[in-house]
Order: structure tokens, then sequence, then C-alpha cells
């Protein structure tokens, strides 16, 4: 939606995860100028085909070459194939989780059960070398290309963006506007538990406004 | 672009309604029982039969306010008082059943119906299944994939050998009853899943495209991809439908009048199990118009949009999953009537009018 305005190299994104996720943020990053690979859990020739139509201009290929390359990874793979993740792949880079756990559709997963941390804090504590950001979760992947709008639009919607590491987090709220959102800043990953499901924010479609809004009722409660 | 459906795959245009026994109410607003929810559903299927409805599908669920988990039953109840309707699962979650039982079972329907049998596979965002006949969730993917490559040898009708990781394996095995002729139409339903849809053109099933949110535009990748496929895997074209939910009155006010309390309710107890956020009416207004997924209205209101829709997923087929739960019975049987003498011969000009 937003053409890159300079000449500088945006991020490259590595998308691990070609489900039903993984494309749908792929095709607005290549959209918004980022180039991106992506990668399913092993051959690229597996998912050739879903990349040249869903994702036109990406690249396919193996997951390590996808997280090595990448300047942003993106983690799109189901929750219950994350205990057998290799950390090292991912080792050094800025990570967005998108992943989400609610056991009643994902089935109770004794690794995401402690009630003290958010599944993001689960997911940084496993990928110790990685900086961890937590965003896109809320909103649903099947209007994530419809719903993006130019900055300033009246009716432009927010992601929340939550991370303990201020130039991640950046990195991050910055591809969040260039897709067509408004980034809303969290500061921790902790703080980043209210865009969980369950949470006001999961499933809502809010303005930056009512996103703050809803900041400020949470903080109030 | 403005192709008619027909034109572009070469399938005669077919419109179903889909139901997921979800139970009615009587006047009073009083919740029907499991037993008269299974009885009316006859009454539905033969009525949609009578008012030129090509297709009934019942989808599988096991939950109190779905009671419909042996929706096979009640269909060949609906063949034994119909003529020419076809009759189908919509979708039957082959993940957490054997594909052996799911062949018998409808190749007994296609027998008792004619050859008016139909299944669509689904791999199960409906999950209830899962715990109740004993399967892990986290296995869904691999047996999705098992289960729907031996469905697909089935229905070759030949003797079957097929080994895998999710059943016992099969030697030259008979199984039975035979099909008479063809086999019947078997469609992969998909929910947003690119692997379903490169499945569903490998196995050479037709392909139905669950929209039950946000803007159905957004699924013509998914329809290009599966048309791709099946070049890709040398297969001739296949049909594509499309499934989403609606309820026709004889005004865009008594639809929505109608449909929205019932709508709300249902979600705000989906809401609740999903974790996501409550529609507002706001949000509701935007699903019911052009860029949403739902279809409520008038027959024209809605012809128009079914007839957009097709045309922008290369479709030949729309199922309008009607009878939102709680729906009295007289406004459901009223929807099913419109559907089939107003909505249905008013997509058929517009398609028709512009080939
Ligand atoms: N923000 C949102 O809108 C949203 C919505 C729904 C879900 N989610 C979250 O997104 C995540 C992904 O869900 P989904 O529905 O897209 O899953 P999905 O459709 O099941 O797809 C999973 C993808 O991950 C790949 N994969 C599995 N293990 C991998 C590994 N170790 N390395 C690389 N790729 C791997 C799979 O490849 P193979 O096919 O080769 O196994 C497949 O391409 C979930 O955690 C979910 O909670 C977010």
């Amino acid at each position: 939606m937003t053409s890159p305005t300079s000449t500088i190299t945006l991020p490259r994104i590595g998308i691990l995860g070609a489900g039903h996720v993984g494309p749908a943020i792929g095709r607005v990053a290549i959209e918004a100028g980022y180039p991106v690979s992506i990668a399913g859990s092993g051959d690229p020739a597996k998912i050739a085909l879903i990349t040249q139509i869903l994702v036109p201009g990406a690249k396919a290929d193996w997951p390590a070459q996808v997280a090595a390359e990448a300047d942003i990874v993106i983690l799109a793979i189901p929750l219950h194939k994350f205990s057998t993740f290799d950390p090292s792949l991912v080792a050094g880079k800025v990570v967005v989780d998108l992943m989400n756990y609610w056991a009643p559709i994902d089935g109770t997963q004794q690794l995401f059960e402690d009630p003290r941390y958010g599944s993001s804090e689960i997911i940084q504590r496993h990928l110790s070398g990685s900086r961890v950001v937590k965003s896109f979760n809320h909103a649903g992947y099947h209007e994530i290309e419809a719903e993006r709008r130019p900055a300033g639009s009246p009716d432009r919607l927010a992601l929340g963006v939550a991370g303990d590491d201020r130039e991640a987090v950046e990195l991050v709220a910055a591809l969040v506007e260039n897709i067509g959102y408004d980034a809303v800043l969290l500061d921790s990953l902790h703080e980043g538990r209210i865009l969980e499901p369950g949470g006001p924010v999961f499933g809502a479609s809010l303005t930056k406004e009512q996103f703050a809004q809803v900041l400020t009722e949470k903080t109030a409660a | 672009m403005n192709d008619s459906p027909s034109l572009r795959t070469g399938f005669p245009l077919t419109f179903g309604l889909d139901t997921f026994g979800d139970v009615h109410s009587d006047e009073n607003g009083t919740l029907k029982s499991h037993a008269q929810t299974i009885r009316n559903i006859v009454e539905q299927g033969v009525l949609a039969d009578s008012v030129g409805i090509d297709f009934f599908g019942i989808g599988e669920h096991h939950t109190d306010d779905y009671p419909l988990s042996a929706g096979d039953l009640v269909l060949s109840a609906i063949a034994a008082q119909t003529r020419k309707i076809h009759l189908g699962s919509a979708v039957t979650v082959l993940s957490s059943d054997d594909p052996v039982r799911v062949f018998q079972r409808y190749s007994t329907l296609n027998a008792l119906s004619s050859g008016r049998a139909e299944v669509i596979l689904g791999r199960g965002s409906s999950i209830d299944s899962f715990p109740l006949f004993g399967y892990d969730l986290s296995d869904y993917e691999v047996l999705f994939e098992e289960k729907s490559e031996l469905f697909a040898e089935l229905l070759r009708g030949k003797p079957v050998t097929w080994t895998g990781t999710t059943r016992a394996a099969l030697k030259d095995q008979d199984v039975v009853p035979h099909l008479e002729a063809e086999p019947f139409p078997t469609w992969i339903g998909v929910g947003g899943s690119p692997q379903s849809v490169v499945r569903a053109a490998r196995h050479g099933y037709n392909l139905i495209l669950a929209i039950i949110g946000g803007s159905p535009a957004r699924f013509q990748p998914f329809s290009n991809l599966y048309l791709e496929a099946l070049e890709h895997f040398e297969r001739p074209a296949q049909p594509i439908g499309v499934h989403s939910m609606g309820h026709v009155a004889a005004t865009d006010e008594q639809a929505q009048e109608e449909f929205w309390p019932r709508y709300l309710a249902v979600m705000k107890h989906v809401s609740k199990t999903r974790g996501f956020a409550i529609p507002t009416r706001e949000s509701f207004k935007h699903e019911i118009g052009p860029h949403g997924s739902i279809y409520v209205g008038s027959p024209e209101t809605v012809a128009r949009k079914i007839a957009a829709n097709l045309r922008v997923l290369h479709a030949s087929r729309f199922q309008l999953k009607f009878g939102m739960t709680g729906l009295a019975h007289t406004a459901v049987m009223n929807n099913i009537e419109l559907y089939g003498t107003k909505v249905i011969p008013l997509v058929r000009e517009i398609l028709g009018s512009e080939s």
C-alpha cells in the first residue's frame, strides 16, 4: 500500500511457515517493498506453486537459508511445532512472534501453561539468542490485505508491537507502518500479553485511538 | 474478469444449502430438542428439493447446539422423499473418521438416492470430534493428508492397497458397496490453508472455499492456485465452490432484524471459546456489505452478492449456510423458499446475461 519512498533497501523478511498465515504476511510485505523469502518445514519445491501464486516476488527456500538471510524472521508455524524448533536457526535475529496459544483451539500444551508469562515471553526464553517481538497475532490473517490503509486515513487500523528490545521493536513497527497499519508500541513482551486471545484487542479491529482507549481502561482497571 | 464462471471453468452453475444442524426455536423463542431439530432438517431438505435447489449439505458437529453427528442418516431420510436434489456432507471431518467407513456410508447413500450423493472433506476447523474419538489435534495435518489420499484411492472403485501411519494397511481390499457408475463428486473444503488447496488438486478433488470472515475477493488467489495446481498435476479442470453463511427474507430490513440477534448470540458463544472480540453492529454491517462474507438481505441483495463473488472466484457452485441457531423455524423455511424461487433464478439471470 505504502510505496517505499526512498532508495534505502528495506530489511529482508524471512518467513518460516507457508500455511494460512505466512503467505498472507509475505504478500503484503512484498507490496510494501520488502524483499521476502519464505519456507515451509523442508524442501522449497513443496511450496513453489504456493509461493509463485500467493506471494509473487518472494523467494522460496529451505528454512535454514531463509532464516540465515533474513533481517527480520517471522515465525508463522503452528505453536505445537515450536517445541521441536531449533533456536540456533534464528540466533542473532529479530524474530516476530505472531503465534497464539489458546487451549480450546490448540489443545493443552504444557510449555505454555504458565499463567505468569505470556506465550511470547516463553518463546523469548527458548530463543534466548534472538530478540523477540510480538505483533500481527491479534489481526485476522484473512483481513490483513483488505484492511490496509495509507498513513493518515481515518479508518486505518492499529497493530500492537511489543518487545523488550527497543531497536527490534522499532524495526517491526516500521514494517507494520509500511504495510498499512498504525503501530502501537508496548514497552515489553510482558505488556504484550494484552494482545493475546481472550484479551480486549484480539480479533477486534481497532484504530489507534480505540487501541489507546483500551490500554487506558486496562491500566485503570 | 467478466467471464461468467461457467465460461471460465466450463461447469454449470449449481446452488446448495448447508446446515450444521443448528437448533431452532418455536414462535415463543423456545429452543427445540435435538430429536425435533433432526426431524425438521428432513423437512428442510424436502422443501429445498421442491423449490429447485441443487444440493443440500449437512456439516458434521458433535455439540449441544449442533447435534448433527450422524448427518448421513438424515441425508438418507431426505433421499427417500426426494428425486432431484444432491445430498452430501458439508463437511465430513475426515481427519477423525475412517475413510473406509466414510466411503461405505456415502456409497450406500449414493445407491439409495440413485447417484445423488456428494462428499465434502474437511481437515477439521471444528475440533469437537478430535477429543471425542481420541485423536490429538497436533496430528491434524498428517491425519488429513493420509486419509484424503486413501479416500481418493477408494473413489477409484477398485480393490485398494494402501499403507500409512494413521490406520491399518489395506491389501487388495474390496470395499463395498461398489459404485454403480461414476464416483460421487468429492470436494475438499478449505478455509485458508494453501496446502489443502494444492492437496485437493493433487488428489483430483473439487474445491470448496469456506469463506466465513473478511473479504471474499481475497480468496481469488486460492482459486488461481487451485487452477494452476490442477494444470501442474496434469488433471482436467474441476469445479470450484463457495460456502458462506447468510439469511434471506422479503426485505433487507427483515432479514437483518431476524438474523442479527441470532448471529450476535452465536458469536458471543464462539468468541468465548475462541478468545476473540465480540462483533459489533458496525462490524456486522461490514460483513453483510459488498466487502464482507455474510449474505443477509432481500433476494435481490443476496443474489447480487452471490453473482459478484462467484465471478471473482471463478466458482460455479454456491452453498449458503442457512438457518443460524435460534432462528424461528418459520423464518428458516421462508429463507429456503426464497433462496430456491427468487435468489437462484436471479443469480442465473445476472451471470447468464454476462456470458
Ligand atoms: N495473526 C493471525 O492472523 C493468525 C491467525 C491464525 C493463526 N495465527 C498463528 O500463526 C501460526 C501459524 O498458523 P497457520 O494456521 O498458518 O499454520 P498452518 O496452516 O498449519 O501452516 C504451518 C506452516 O508452518 C510450516 N512449518 C512447520 N514447522 C516448521 C518449521 N520447523 N520450520 C519452518 N516451517 C515450519 C508448515 O510447513 P509444512 O507444511 O512443510 O509442515 C506450514 O507451512 C499459529 O501459531 C497461529 O497461532 C496467527
